[in-house]
């Protein structure tokens, strides 16, 4: 399956990353190759097969209801580029 | 033209788990910002989620409430969206099996009349953080102690037919949590949100029509209000040949109306897949059957119990066990008095007024379950007229002790005793000459009406105190013997 640029564009919004003009053929086309692979898998007959959610066949194992974390706010809070009053700040995003 | 309005829920309900979904911080409400983030919560690198049992038992107990399929097994899947409040860039969610499947559901209307709503399914999911807009330079500041908080998120079919339908179900939900006492409920802290579908369509239409969704309804009374005025919007629209644009609004209870997020025009594209950090959880029938027996009565159990034990109106009995906190109150105040009319009759009424002007619930009530029993006790034995009741009710809220407390200490005891009543009668006959006239000149289909001036005058005199029936049978015997 072919990928058009302008879904290559779309999906480089929605992922945040930034793609040039240059190289935007090359990815469209790279995308491509691997969704042929896909088409490949999309082929074979499922049927009555269940949809696998993990490679590895076993189950999750759940924790008790405890709180086991202490406050290490301001060791995080020194990891972010700015921060006031114990809050982390970032630019300006509102709805 | 007659239309329908069309609408189905969204419900967020937070789970009052000690800690969050997946990592061992705390979850409690109003902590100093970002002391409750964990590396985990953070997305710091290395980090990897792990489930919380409560999490999943509290919301096995809902789907039972809720006479809904359990997913035996459920898988966790990534909704992807890039947020500064979610610092994973994704969300941990269930799409394809989440942990609650399809249920039902009966709502209860004003009119007395009820409905069934269909539950879609419901599934767990971790909340995300806050952010605050306030002046920090142009910039937003981000609190993450909420990031990783337990929701169930609860998804109705789009059953609902009216804003009063909508209420309904959600107080209904609310209901059935906080019974189960797998979340506080408080809509004003956020620990249940709501989201509304609404669509609209002419009446006897099949298909639905196109739907938008209603952000930020955080009160019963908002519910109602949001979808009416975005009922109305839509039906303008259609009227003038417009078509409706299916989008997210927000709702503006300052101004009352819903506005389009243009921020969401890019449009949904979560792009969900299986979380590879996480396994799929199963839970066996035994575990099931073993929380079936647990779950405590269900407010319709309860309201049904109500009606046949304590021969309440269905009306009465739905509006004491909307919240189990009441219920629990009724059931103690017929344990103290043994009639339980009265005691629905004040709880509904005196007790809920009071409540509502102190805008207090019902278990901080200064009128303690046994304070009202004893006062029922004294109306009931005739000890104090049930005007004089409403004065010891407000004595005892303003913390003056128990009902016989107040009337000894007030002297409010009802005189029952005829001799002293037959003074009182006389001596207000011979204050009211011009209405003593007045009375024997009357038609006699007249006269039991204008007796209520001389009982007022005598209940006047005896300060309320004298029993209401001695009053009529005396007075009547007076005035009759003037004519």
């Amino acid at each position: 399956m072919a990928v058009d640029t302008q879904t290559v564009e779309k999906l480089a919004e929605l992922a945040r990353i930034a793609i040039s003009e240059e190289t935007i053929e090359e990815v469209s086309d790279r995308l491509g190759d691997i969704l042929q692979l896909v088409d490949q898998l999309q082929a074979v007959n499922t049927d009555g097969v269940a949809p696998m959610s993990h490679p590895l066949d076993e189950v999750q194992t759940l924790r008790s209801d405890a709180i086991t974390e202490t406050d290490q706010r301001q060791s995080f809070l020194n990891l972010a580029p700015q921060s006031e009053e114990g809050l982390y700040l970032v630019p300006k995003v509102i709805d | 033209m007659e239309w329908e309005i069309v609408i189905g829920l969204e419900i967020h309900v937070q789970l009052s788990t000690q800690s969050k979904l997946f990592s061992g911080a705390s979850t409690r409400f109003g902590a100093a910002p970002n002391t409750q983030a964990c590396a985990v919560d953070l997305a710091m690198p290395g980090t990897l989620p792990v489930p919380n049992e409560e999490a999943f038992r509290y919301a096995v107990m809902f789907g039972l409430a809720m006479n809904a399929e359990i997913g035996k097994r459920s898988v966790f899947e990534r909704k992807n969206y890039f947020y500064p409040d979610l610092p994973k860039g994704y969300q941990t969610t269930q799409l394809e099996q989440p942990i609650v499947g399809a249920g039902e559901v009966e709502i209860h209307l004003e009119d007395g009349s009820s409905k069934r709503v269909r539950l879609h399914h419901a599934h767990l999911e971790e909340d995300a953080g806050k952010s605050l807009h306030e002046d920090f330079h142009g910039m937003s500041g981000i609190d993450l102690n909420r990031a990783g908080t337990p929701l169930i998120e609860i998804v109705s079919e789009p059953d609902m037919r009216s804003a009063a339908e909508a209420v309904a179900y959600l107080k209904k939900i609310h209901s059935v949590v906080t019974y189960l006492g797998i979340s506080d409920g408080d809509m004003s802290q956020g620990s249940l949100r709501c989201d509304a579908n609404v669509s609209v369509r002419l009446k006897g239409e099949e298909k639905l029509g196109t739907r938008t969704e209603l952000k930020n309804i955080n009160s019963f009374r908002f519910v109602e209000r949001a979808i009416k005025v975005e009922a109305e919007r839509q039906i303008d629209i259609l009227e003038d040949g417009g078509c409706i644009v299916q989008e997210t609004r927000l709702y503006d209870a300052d101004k009352n109306e819903t506005r389009s997020m243009r921020s969401k025009e890019v449009a949904n594209d979560y792009r969900y897949f299986p979380c590879p950090d996480l396994l799929p959880v199963v839970i066996t029938d035994n575990y099931i059957e073993e929380l079936r027996e647990l779950l405590p009565e269900l407010p319709d159990a309860k309201a049904e119990r109500f009606q046949s034990e304590y021969r309440l109106s269905a009306y009465d009995a739905d509006q004491l066990t909307q919240e189990r906190t009441s219920a629990d109150y009724f059931e103690e105040v017929c344990k103290s008095c043994e009639e339980p009319k009265l005691a629905a009759n004040w709880i509904t009424g005196e007790l809920a007024a009071l409540l509502n002007r102190q805008e207090i619930s019902i278990q901080d009530s200064p009128v303690s379950a046994q304070q009202l029993g004893g006062l029922i006790v004294r109306i009931k034995d005739n000890t104090i007229s049930s005007k004089l009741a409403k004065q010891v009710f407000e004595a005892m809220a303003d913390g003056e002790g128990s009902a016989d407390e107040v009337i000894e200490k007030r002297g409010l005891k009802q005189v029952s005793d005829t001799g002293a009543i037959e003074q009182i009668v006389e001596s207000v006959i011979a204050a009211s000459g011009a209405q003593v006239d007045n009375y024997r000149k009357a038609d006699e289909s007249k006269r039991p009406k204008m007796m209520g001036y001389f009982v007022g005058q005598i209940m006047k005199a005896s300060k309320g105190q004298a029993n209401p029936q001695i009053i009529n049978k005396i007075l009547k015997e007076k005035l009759d013997a003037l004519l």
